[in-house]
């Protein structure tokens, strides 16, 4: 033992870690034991454990120690018409760490029209550079051809993505039609990714939008005006549909509104392989800051789908989660300052879109769910970080406390509370979301990559640090029924005799006149005649020998069809 | 008075005039024990002792009951598709109807994408005028969509009686519209005060799938129900409630054929959506299991769309919604192929034309699976099969209620009469019946139509030509009287606030067409000195200091009686 301690003295302090006396928190059961950390990773966890001398030690006094949050939705450094968004990779992280959040996955958003994994590429650099915690990369599908596949499939089987998000929004430019969405769901699913989808019509937004500039509403609320909350539940349903036709695994993100976490609870309950994403703006605060008479603080609420009026909205999609029928969390985190959002300041279509969130997602969860009971210290590990690490393939090195594990670790303190403002928190963004709100619970240790971060309410990050990890395709947690409802679903066809009746004559293309084949007289028709003359294929109606539903039971698919997959309830 | 009375009317036919006395009448709200007298087609007088000219023709109904005669809301005589034409023609098609107690029928004129809206529907005209046997109204599909189109609908709603027109979510690039297209139509016949009717499937995915389907190499009928499943159907309905709800335009889905369909419905309306449903005679009566059948002309027979679902549960479920209300109108959707036209999908089942038989089985089939089960009484089976369409397209009172004044269309129901459905006793003229062997309980035992007995004793007597076209009004009460309410509410009124006069940021003004590897080749490391950053650091803010949101005093607004906000439109369809 001492000569362990000896051999390793070289090697800076900070790589090896003990924390005494905390109470470990997983998704499945929480324990008190001692955690032994070297190298990033957990080496040993249990009592009186026998560690080199010298570590650095922290008492966590009964405390709890969770496995670092995973913030599954980022848009940091995102570029926007020339600029990009106020935090980049290093402010960003920096303020997830400081709210707990030792992983981010951040969106790569190519413009349509060019090349996949360039913009990969350039996401890569820009956050292999600058972040300062772990992260993982979805690619957005913004425009779809034969490149964009081969694209998809190198960027599954060579550069660690797994999940890829299609937009039924944004008219004309990101916008998918159902036919794509189908082509991509169905792609992916023989591939072993997961389709996220930014669920709203379109369509219609683009109408409602046109209707309320018309009216003269040019301010913030024409924007939730013109995206009322069904259109966003309308479009989940069909993306749900879409996505049970293809057999393939779908994740809403951004589920903003009641009745979107509706449908997909719904779907689940059917069957659906379908994952919600809430983000901390819709768990935390509602759409009535659309009519604020401060013009700058009601765009900085402008989001897409955008943050329901209904104030009740935050308090059910919190029991929701709860309950299990939303699965993960993420932020959104897509900050722009009051200049920028002022680009649309005389028309609400041109604000740029994007709330703040990444540093206050683990604590609001935990104020508006953990301290009202609606949910216990498990199941927000669970919500925070153990399913997003299931989902993205990267559970159990990220999302939980095991041996072998990252060492992304966070120690709670439930009973801190502090209130949010702009005036201290880590983003550049001269807007908070949650101003004024009083949360209990905080970070009081947060270990990333397994040196300390956060201590005594001090940061101490390092640009560049943060690492990207790969997300193999065909995550178990989605897959597993995906596969099984495969082997199912083979499509059988019906043997008949050859059919040698007459058949009409008829022209192929629809575009005659109804007017011009019409005007023969339909008593004239040679089918008549057949018909009157006793004709009639395989003998005559009534006695038909095969019983009215095939015999064999045990048919894989009909009778009740394809519904059956999602129907195991 | 009466004999002098009875003496002008003398020259008259006297089957003009009819008498039923001792009949048990059944509307929708009540039933009653009455005579009726009808003449020149329109019901005179209703009660005991009634005072009638002499030598009037009289039927006894001995207390059976004697009920509006039914309305068909969705028949497709004589369509034309691909050079074919429906086997049953006005003629063939509303002689079936009669002979089922149904005494109106509304069909579909399907223009042709790129034929006038006018010399469709004219055409349809000059087909039903020659050869209906009954009444006649027609809805109007809308298979593309431009400007001239709505000068055609406009003008069909205000010189035609016409009032409702159907848009199609499926037909992928033949008669498929785009929802941006639907939220227009829909806009537009709500400002026509028309009923916007829907196909309900999802064009694409059906699209998608049959291909698929077709690769595998399933030809025959059953890839038609594989290629269309359930879900596409309640897919389409659930995006049609929504842009109708935007648009503040009532809704009516054609051809309710499956369970997901029927509960979306059922949802929507629980939420304040105006929207009905039609489930039609197949849906009621028969399930989607054979499309498997061995014998490939009968699995063809089957082919309709929205198809028949493999659930065999569905038709139960669906008379359970008709009964509660959820659902509200039935129509037969009647428009079947003879066997040889089928066949030109033989190889291919996307080929064969689509539609079924239904308009003679539809009020047996309804009684039958509804009110000899219990499901719903006799005031409301008139209620689906006649007064409620009646309402919904502005034809009440005068078609849908036994009431002086109104159209003596009536039907003496028998409720004890057995019968089975076959293909060699049905007044079609194709080969195969849908409903082959079904034993149906109630049937009618009189039809009047017009005033003139057309079934009596099991013998039809239609008159080819004797139909009239029922123009229909706009703005039906039943429908519109909500909707008026609503758009009344549904003003939204914009937030005034001063001229925002801080910084803008530049941007490039064609943003679509900027690569990101352009703008992101800039080097991110010096994001964080952008001037918007420095205009934070400079402590400059809008509107006092950032700070200023917490005491930004009213997050939400003092009068709570704003018209739509906070709460939205989404406030207008909550009504429960």
């Amino acid at each position: 033992m001492s000569y362990q301690g000896k051999k390793n003295i070289p090697k800076i302090t900070s790589d090896r870690l003990l924390i005494k006396g905390g109470r470990i928190v997983n998704d499945d059961q929480s324990f008190h034991a001692d955690i032994y950390m070297e190298d990033g990773l957990i080496k040993q966890i249990g009592d009186n454990l026998i560690v080199p001398g010298g570590v650095k030690t922290i008492e966590a006094n009964g405390k709890m120690v969770i496995p670092g949050g995973i913030d599954i939705h980022t848009h940091f450094q995102m570029p926007y018409r020339g600029t990009t968004t106020v935090d980049d990779f290093a402010q960003g992280s920096k303020a997830a760490l400081a709210g707990g959040t030792t992983m981010i996955v951040d969106h790569v958003i190519p413009e349509p029209g060019s090349s996949l994994l360039e913009a990969y590429d350039q996401w890569r650099q820009w956050a292999d550079e600058k972040a300062c915690c772990d992260y993982s990369l979805h690619v957005d599908v913004t425009h779809w051809d034969d490149s964009v596949k081969q694209e998809l499939d190198n960027l599954i089987k060579e550069k660690g993505v797994n999940s890829f998000q299609v937009y039924m929004a944004y008219k004309d430019y990101y916008q998918m039609s159902n036919s794509e969405l189908y082509e991509v769901f169905t792609f992916l699913a023989e591939r072993g990714g997961i389709a996220q989808i930014h669920a709203e019509n379109g369509e219609i937004i683009a109408k409602e939008q046109g209707r309320m500039l018309q009216m003269g509403i040019t301010g913030p609320e024409g924007h939730v005006l013109s995206r009322p909350e069904e259109l966003e539940a309308e479009a989940v349903f069909r993306a749900v549909t879409i996505a049970s036709q293809t057999n393939c695994p779908l994740y809403v993100t951004r589920v903003m509104s009641k009745s979107a976490a509706d449908i997909i609870s719904q779907a689940r309950k059917k069957g659906n392989v379908v994952f919600g994403e809430p983000i901390t703006a819709s768990l935390g605060t509602d759409g009535t800051h659309y009519w604020s008479k401060n013009w700058a603080k009601a765009a900085s609420f402008v989001t897409s789908p955008p943050l329901s009026p209904d104030p009740t909205t935050p308090d059910y999609l919190n029991t929701l989660l709860a309950s299990g029928d939303l699965s993960v969390t993420g932020s959104a985190h897509c900050t722009f300052s009051v200049a920028q959002k002022a680009i649309g300041k005389d028309d609400f279509t041109q604000i740029p879109e994007g709330v703040n969130g990444v540093e206050e997602r683990m604590v609001l969860i935990w104020d508006k769910a953990v301290t009202t009971g609606k949910m216990d210290e498990n199941m927000f590990v669970a919500v925070t970080s153990t399913n997003a690490a299931k989902i993205l393939n990267l559970y159990p090195r990220k999302g939980r406390i095991a041996v072998g594990s990252d060492a992304d670790l966070v120690i709670w303190d439930t009973d801190a509370v502090r209130t949010i403002t702009a005036k201290t928190h880590n983003s550049a963004a001269e807007y908070n979301v949650f101003e004024g709100m009083e949360l209990r619970g905080a970070p009081l240790v947060v270990i990333c990559q397994g040196k300390i971060v956060l201590e005594d309410g001090n940061l101490h990050v390092t640009c560049g640090v943060g690492r990207f990890i790969p997300c193999p395709p065909f995550p178990d947690f989605a897959y597993k029924r995906i596969k099984a409802r495969k082997q199912l679903a083979v499509l059988r066809a019906v043997p008949r005799g050859m059919y040698d009746g007459p058949v009409s004559e008829f022209s192929m293309s629809r575009g005659g006149t109804p007017s011009a084949s019409a005007r023969t007289s339909p008593t004239k028709q040679p089918v008549r005649n057949l018909h009157q003359s006793g004709f009639s294929l395989a003998g005559p109606p009534t006695p038909e020998d095969a019983p009215i539903r095939p015999p064999g039971r045990r048919i894989v698919v009909p009778p009740g069809g394809r519904s059956n997959i999602t129907s195991l309830s | 008075m009466s004999g002098y009375q009875g003496k002008k009317n003398i020259p008259r036919i006297t089957s003009d005039r009819l008498l039923i006395k001792g009949a048990k009448i059944v509307n929708d709200d009540q039933s009653f024990y009455a005579d009726i007298y009808m003449e020149d087609g329109v019901i005179k007088q209703i009660g005991e002792n009634l005072i009638v000219p002499g030598g009037v023709k009289t039927i006894d109904a001995h207390g059976r009951m004697l009920l509006p005669g039914g309305i068909d809301v969705h028949t497709r005589f004589q369509m034309p598709d691909r050079g074919m034409t429906a086997a049953d023609d006005f003629y063939q098609g509303t002689k079936a109807a009669l002979a089922g107690g149904t005494t109106m029928i509304i069909d579909h004129v399907v223009p042709e994408p790129g034929v006038s809206l006018m010399s469709a529907f004219e055409q349809w005209r000059e087909w039903a005028d020659g050869k209906s046997c009954c009444d006649y109204s027609l809805h109007v599909d809308i298979t593309e969509w431009h400007k001239g189109i709505q000068e055609e609908m406009e003008t069909l709603v205000k010189d035609h009686g016409v009032n409702s027109f159907l848009v199609y979510l499926a037909y992928k690039d033949i008669f498929q519209l785009t929802d941006a297209q639907v939220y227009e139509v829909f806009s537009v016949i709500r400002d026509l005060g028309a009923i916007a009717q829907v196909h309900a499937e999802n064009g694409d995915i059906v699209a998608e799938e049959q291909r698929r389907i077709l690769e595998q190499g399933i030809t025959g009928p059953e890839g038609h129900v594989l290629s269309h499943p359930e879900e596409v159907e309640a897919e389409a309905v659930n995006r049609a409630v929504t842009v109708a709800n935007q648009t503040n335009c009532p809704l009516y889905v054609t051809k309710v054929m499956s369970k997901s369909a029927a509960d979306v419905i059922a949802q929507a309306r629980k939420k304040g959506t105006v929207v009905y449903g039609e489930p039609i005679t197949a849906s009621l009566g028969t399930d989607g299991s054979h499309y498997w059948s061995k014998n490939w002309a009968k699995a063809a027979a089957f082919v309709t769309s929205p198809p028949l679902s493999p659930d065999p549960a569905t038709p139960d479920y669906l008379n359970s919604l008709l009964s509660c209300g959820d659902l509200q109108v039935t129509g037969s959707a009647h428009c079947p192929f003879n066997t040889a036209q089928r066949a030109v999908g033989k190889d291919d089942f996307t080929l064969i034309p689509e539609g079924v038989n239904g308009t003679e089985e539809r009020m047996s089939i309804i009684w039958d699976k509804c009110v000899v089960t219990g499901k719903m009484d006799e005031n409301q089976f008139v209620a689906v099969t006649s007064t409620n369409a009646a309402k919904i397209f502005n034809l009440y009172p005068r078609k849908g209620r036994i009431a002086v004044g109104s159209d003596a269309d009536l039907v003496l129901w028998d409720p004890d009469v057995t019968k089975i459905i076959s293909a060699k006793s049905h007044n079609s003229t194709v080969e195969y019946n849908i409903f082959e062997g079904l034993e149906v309980r109630g049937g009618p035992l009189v039809v009047i139509s017009q005033g003139k007995i057309v079934l009596e004793e099991g013998t039809l007597h239609a008159t080819e030509g004797s139909g009239r076209f029922v123009a229909r009004k706009p703005f039906p009460d039943y429908v519109y009287k909500r909707i008026k309410a609503r758009s009344r509410l549904a003003e939204l009124r914009g937030v005034p606030r001063g001229l925002y006069d801080g910084p803008v940021c530049e941007v490039s003004v064609t943003p679509k067409t900027m690569t990101p590897v352009s703008s992101a080749k800039t080097s991110p490391a010096k994001q964080p000195s952008q001037p918007v950053r420095n205009l934070h650091q400079s402590g400059f803010s809008l509107s006092g200091h950032t700070g200023a949101q917490i005491d930004d005093n009213v997050p939400r607004r003092n009068t709570q009686r704003i018209v739509a906000p906070p709460g939205g439109r989404a406030n207008i369809t909550s009504l429960g």
